[in-house]
């Protein structure tokens, strides 16, 4: 065996340098050929989605927003351990700890919370790992199924507790539905 | 001449002039719609109902844009290249025949801008001095690639000149006149000329591919090795004059084909019109046939367009000199034959 017909990938092939005939370097025919397939494409139904008006139905694991949870009694689980933080691949996440006063054990879970928590939304890769990291189940990214909208300031990107902590009803919702 | 025959005529040439341009500006838009239809999207839908108002847009866009002319020798050639090209394609529609004729105040007004016995030289000739506008403004942009890309326009327009000459000359030995009024009268009802031409056709409609500079024979504008081609140093609406002259060439030899081969304003049974309907009525159809007409080869070279991948440069050529020059002499050898023969039997 020559080394020429060796194929170790079993997909070697010859190349066909064959000299077209004068009725082929028309291209007439090839073309001809084209065009029928390019016009049942003009029938074809059309694949776009008119966005703001049509939205892409996304998946359930899909990654958008973050949501910073509420239990059950509404009280947000977050505990500014800072793990997410640590996790973070692209230092997105940014919080400030405080301790709870007597009188505020139904906005917070436990005696620590995040007085400030942002996260830059323009250095966030939605990889998840925060999520991954939080041992009290306090920062989903799965939930909100929101992308994150474009601005024009770059300080707009940096999202603080107001838009990322799970709203009130929702979290009442949640406990409504887990009695029934 | 009398005054009514200039008012006569310059309402014609106004409202050709409007038409070539709202043909023009629309094409832009077909041109969106078709490619996006093509490939399976929906295509410009913002800008008013279906995006009607997009050519408006594109229009203001480029009017808002900087006027910028590079540091070139001849500041007079570099501004004078988008304008020959412009009038070069308006001229091209002062001979073509837009319908028969219409019987208005007890007068028969020639739906014809000019009917000169040379038409067909006309046009010829002036189809040649479109390659000067792409010529000039390439060599005065002072980019080489822009030169590059007008010589690239410049050989390829001359070689396919020569094929589409060739190409007509067997129409003309069939019909025996040059003036395109004669041609187009000669196809009454389906006579057409591309049923005794069919190969005439092909080539004809080939060169006249290459002659506006549109895919699969737009080397000119070749991105990939040329940046923009001729008009990379255009900005504004000099580079819309360019843009624009290219879609009314394309609306212009729409018209030459429609004329030449697909029997002009003639439709089945245009004499039984004429006799029930009268003559205004049945020509009035007939313009709007011609339309159908034009708007089809429009759509089909956009079609081509979506399909084709450019050629190289020696494919071109090949195809120039190697392919259709020979198959239009041997067309035209055949055709007098034909014609011989038909005078002696028949």
């Amino acid at each position: 065996m020559s080394l020429d017909t060796i194929s170790l990938s079993g997909k070697k092939m010859e190349v066909s340098n064959k000299k077209m005939s004068f009725w082929e370097s028309l291209y007439l025919v090839a073309i001809v050929k084209g065009l029928l397939i390019t016009i049942r494409h003009l029938f074809t139904r059309k694949v776009t989605i008119k966005y703001p008006e049509q939205r892409r139905e996304l998946s359930p694991v899909y990654r958008g927003q973050h949501m910073l949870k509420r239990d059950d009694q509404g009280r947000e689980n977050c505990t500014a351990c800072g793990l997410c933080a640590v996790a973070c691949p692209a230092e997105a996440i940014t919080m400030k700890a405080a301790e709870r006063k007597p009188g505020e054990e139904h906005l917070y879970r436990e005696e620590k919370y995040a007085e400030i928590y942002e996260i830059n939304m323009l250095r966030c890769i939605f990889c998840g790992l925060c999520e991954e990291a939080c041992p009290k189940d306090a920062i989903y990214l799965t939930e909100t199924k929101v992308m994150v909208a474009s601005a024009s300031k770059r300080e707009d990107f940096i999202y603080g507790k107001d838009k990322l902590v799970m709203p009130l009803e929702m979290a009442l919702r949640n406990s409504k539905n887990k009695v029934s | 001449m009398e005054s009514t025959v200039i008012i006569e005529k310059g309402i014609f040439i106004v409202a050709i002039f409007a038409i070539t341009m709202i043909m023009a500006m629309y094409s832009t838009w077909a041109e969106r719609k078709v490619a996006a239809w093509l490939q399976d999207r929906i295509g410009p839908n913002r800008a008013g109902p279906l995006g009607l108002l997009q050519p408006l847009a594109d229009g203001l866009k480029l009017f808002s844009k900087e006027e910028f002319i590079p540091d070139t020798r001849n500041k007079f050639l570099f501004l004078a290249g988008p304008a020959i090209s412009m009038s070069v394609a308006l001229m091209t529609s002062a001979v073509i025949p837009w319908g028969d004729k219409l019987h208005i105040a007890g007068r028969d007004v020639i739906l014809q801008a000019t009917d000169i016995d040379v038409a067909l030289l006309y046009i010829f000739g002036v189809l040649s001095v479109g390659v000067y506008g792409i010529m000039i403004g390439g060599w005065a942009s002072n980019n080489k690639f822009s030169l590059m890309s007008a010589m690239r326009a410049g050989s390829q327009m001359i070689s396919y000149e020569v094929a589409m000459g060739l190409a007509v000359i067997a129409l003309v030995m069939m019909s025996g006149t040059l003036s395109l009024r004669e041609i187009a009268a000669q196809q009454s009802g389906m006579n057409w000329n591309v049923f005794y031409q069919p190969v005439g056709f092909i080539i004809f409609l080939v060169c006249s591919f290459a002659e506006t500079n549109r895919t699969p024979f737009d080397l000119a504008e070749c991105e990939a090795e040329l940046i923009g081609g001729y008009h990379t140093e255009y900005s504004s609406m000099k580079m819309g004059f360019y843009l624009f002259a290219e879609y009314a060439s394309m609306f212009i030899s729409s018209t030459i084909l429609a004329v030449l081969y697909f029997g002009a304003y003639n439709y089945p049974g245009i004499e039984w019109a004429v006799e029930n309907w009268g003559v205004n009525i049945a020509n009035s159809i007939g313009m709007v046939v011609l339309f159908v007409k034009i708007c089809f080869f429009i759509f089909f070279y956009m079609w081509v367009r979506w399909t084709i991948p450019r050629f190289r440069y020696d494919q071109l050529m090949n195809l120039g000199w190697k392919m259709l020059i020979p198959i239009a002499i041997a067309n035209i050898v055949i055709t007098g034959i034909v014609i011989l023969l038909a005078d002696k039997f028949l």
